[in-house]
């Protein structure tokens, strides 16, 4: 695997659930040497420069990277599964039925509209466990992502303030940002889960506005670089506001740290949410995610219903490595822009 | 660090370690350990300030029906509990009185009117056990391992060695603890579960039931670890002095060990203070997976039954250890390289 990140392409390290200190390399040595070299110099003409070149050369490192490919498309097929499954593998994901689990591939006496294939057994509450991982699955993603968009948007902007004006209210809300960072944030949610016992959406509010403070620090450094760049004064000189420099010029030329940070952001909201689903404060009945069944089939463990915990662990960690590997790919692709501007 | 010179590059993991300072000349580390404890006071207050305010979100009277949890309480019944416990005073004043309170290690008392002290007091011990544990061991497999990778540098085993780090920090605590425990507890029959009865002495010498939980919450450390290890490494030994070393005509093993890994292993110290609050986030689920009694299946058993004043009581607790360590991983960070005092961000 030549175009694993390898060398500076720093660890993906942070904290599991809480959030977390990925950062962007930028590490001269993180250039890993045989993504360069797989780059053919500018397309069309050698145009190197325009939006359109740079698109297509991140496009193409991406591309040549087999495990970010590899990522992209077990991300897509989680997706594919989890949304459209239902549409052909019918189950009853509402109603409970009480009787004994049975293993793959027998239903045993079911509901009306259980599937006949049961592909993977049936748990104890009656529910099929192959279109349970679906429905799962649906909330799982969903969290993951709108989790994320929370997140990103509130550090951003944060970021992006805190940088761009400096001085006083810089340190302040920096401050606050190593604050909140020093406290383990799985217990916060936990006390959150368990005064307010939240739904989905608030479920979503809370692991976003917890998880907002690393997507802050990267863009705020990003800022401190990029409000001295020759654009931002000719902005300034042109009379724009400072709402329009923050907005127009300076979150458009982060971009990349932040689409970067967002990937790992996803990872890292489907885990929060699967742990809390785990300590029974997730999502509500009849809503479950991956960590709600793995949760459930848990208790299990003792009778070896391996059908019960398997499945769900595995879809978990497939789509946190699947979302780790784009946002290392992306990682590596932007500093390949970088090096080329 | 005899002998070593500092001289040649900036700071080693630019791409790390948001805590990382910028070195910068003639600050006493006395000072930077005066201001770091005064933003470690900062942090706690923060936490205590926010639990507060969460705590007080719903009113005194959500408040009293989480004590007094008959739906058939009366109006009068519910006054009574706001009354004692003093949730009709202003709220700077309670604020106050809490802020008292905890400084007397006084977290209230749960709902089957056992103090919060003295169940923090038995589970605490055991907790910090568990994590110290962890904690080494993960030091243990994960350095090594990044020498070794640097060592055997883009070669398949360092790659498979990549791959596994990459599986193994996607694998939460939850996913990898039931998986062990299916294996090693119900299939296997080679551990066995953790024992409710015994002290924690007992448990941490018996390697049956101690070995699952600490490999748990060590494999997300020694994944994360590793990979810094090992870019730690890699970036050490770009530096001029290795570069002068070799010159000097020092052996690849002189050069790897005495000169770029002992630089590389500073840097760790801080990952240690910063990946804290993720090990006390890990101990709570892993705790609870491997029903070990220690504050993380304290606050796991008391947020499913709705004991509010327990789990306050075990986050700022937990908070305040978080804060404790991260402090000494940086004042310990201060002392190890002289480059690293403190600097304005």
């Amino acid at each position: 695997m030549p175009t694993v990140s390898d060398d500076g392409g720093t660890p993906a390290l942070g904290s599991l659930v809480s959030g977390s200190s990925r950062v962007v390399a930028t590490d001269l040595q993180a250039t890993p040497e045989p993504v360069l070299a797989g780059v053919p110099p500018a397309p069309e003409g050698g145009e190197a420069g325009t939006t359109g070149s740079m698109t297509r050369i991140i496009a193409r490192v991406f591309v040549e990277n087999r495990l970010a490919v590899l990522g992209l498309v077990i991300v897509i097929a989680m997706i594919v599964f989890c949304f459209l499954g239902p549409f052909v593998y019918h189950s009853d994901q509402i109603s409970i039925l009480l009787r004994p689990i049975t293993g793959p591939g027998t239903c045993g006496p079911g509901k009306i509209n259980v599937g006949p294939p049961c592909p993977l057994g049936v748990d104890n509450e009656g529910f099929d466990v192959f279109g349970r991982l679906m429905a799962a699955g649906q909330s799982s993603i969903e969290v993951g992502l709108a989790a994320a968009a929370v997140a990103t948007m509130i550090g951003v902007v944060w970021g992006a303030v805190a940088g761009f004006l400096g001085g006083v209210l810089d340190a302040v809300m920096m401050r606050i940002v190593d604050v909140l960072l020093s406290i383990p944030g799985l217990l916060l949610i936990i006390v959150i889960s368990v005064m307010f016992s939240p739904g989905k959406y608030f479920l979503i509010l809370i692991i976003g506005c917890l998880a907002w403070l690393t997507p802050a620090r990267l863009v705020r450094g990003e800022t401190l670089t990029l409000r001295t760049r020759e654009y931002v004064q000719a902005v300034r000189v042109m009379g724009g506001s400072g709402r329009r420099i923050v907005l127009r010029h300076i979150i458009p030329n982060a971009i990349g740290t932040i689409v970067v940070n967002a990937t790992f952001q996803v990872a890292d909201a489907i885990l929060t949410l699967a742990a809390l689903s785990f300590l029974k404060l997730g999502l509500h009945y009849p809503q479950t995610d991956w960590g709600g069944m793995l949760s459930d089939g848990s208790t299990y463990a003792a009778a070896g219903y391996w059908w019960l915990i398997i499945p769900a662990g595995s879809c978990i960690v497939l789509i946190v490595v699947a979302f780790n590997f784009i946002g290392d790919a992306l990682r590596d692709s932007l500093e390949v822009r970088l090096q080329r501007r | 660090m005899s002998g070593v010179g500092h001289e040649g590059g900036s700071s080693t993991l630019p791409a790390a370690a948001p805590a990382l300072q910028r070195p910068k000349e003639g600050t006493a580390t006395i000072g930077y350990i005066i201001r770091r404890f005064f933003q470690a006071i900062l942090v706690v207050l923060g936490v205590l300030i926010i639990v507060f305010v969460l705590f007080h979100l719903e009113g005194p009277e959500a408040l009293a029906r989480s004590i007094y949890t008959t739906p058939r309480a009366s109006q009068t019944q519910l006054n009574y509990i706001i009354r004692i416990y003093g949730w009709n005073l202003p709220l700077w004043d309670q604020l106050w009185r809490e802020l008292v309170n905890y400084a007397h290690l006084d977290f209230g008392r749960s709902n089957t009117n056992q103090s919060v002290k003295s169940l923090l007091i038995t589970c605490m011990p055991r907790s910090l056990m568990l994590v110290g544990m962890s904690i080494v061991l993960s030091l243990i497999i994960a350095i090594p391992l990044g020498v070794f990778q640097t060592v055997r540098r883009n070669k398949p085993s360092d790659y498979t060695l990549t791959g596994l780090a990459f599986i193994f920090y996607a694998m939460p605590a939850f996913v990898l603890g039931t998986v062990l425990i299916l294996l090693f507890e119900d299939t296997w029959h080679i551990m066995t579960p953790i024992s409710q009865s015994e002290t924690i002495w007992q448990i941490a010498g018996d390697w049956r039931q101690i070995t699952l939980p600490v490999l748990t919450l060590s494999a997300l450390t020694v994944a994360s670890f590793s990979r810094y290890m090992r870019s730690s490494m890699m970036d050490a030994l770009t530096e001029d002095y290795v570069r002068t070393a070799r010159a000097k005509g020092a052996g690849p093993g002189r050069v790897l060990f005495r000169h770029a890994f002992r630089n590389a292993l500073i840097p760790i110290i801080t990952l240690l203070g910063l990946s804290l609050p993720a090990i006390a986030g890990g101990a709570v689920i892993t705790e609870t997976v491997f029903n070990y009694p220690g504050m993380g299946f304290l606050t796991y058993t008391a947020a499913v039954s709705n004991q509010v004043q327990v789990v306050v009581g075990t986050t700022i607790v937990a908070t305040v250890l978080t804060v404790i360590g991260s402090l000494a991983a940086d004042i310990l960070y201060a002392v190890a390289d002289p480059r690293i005092r403190y600097a304005n961000r």
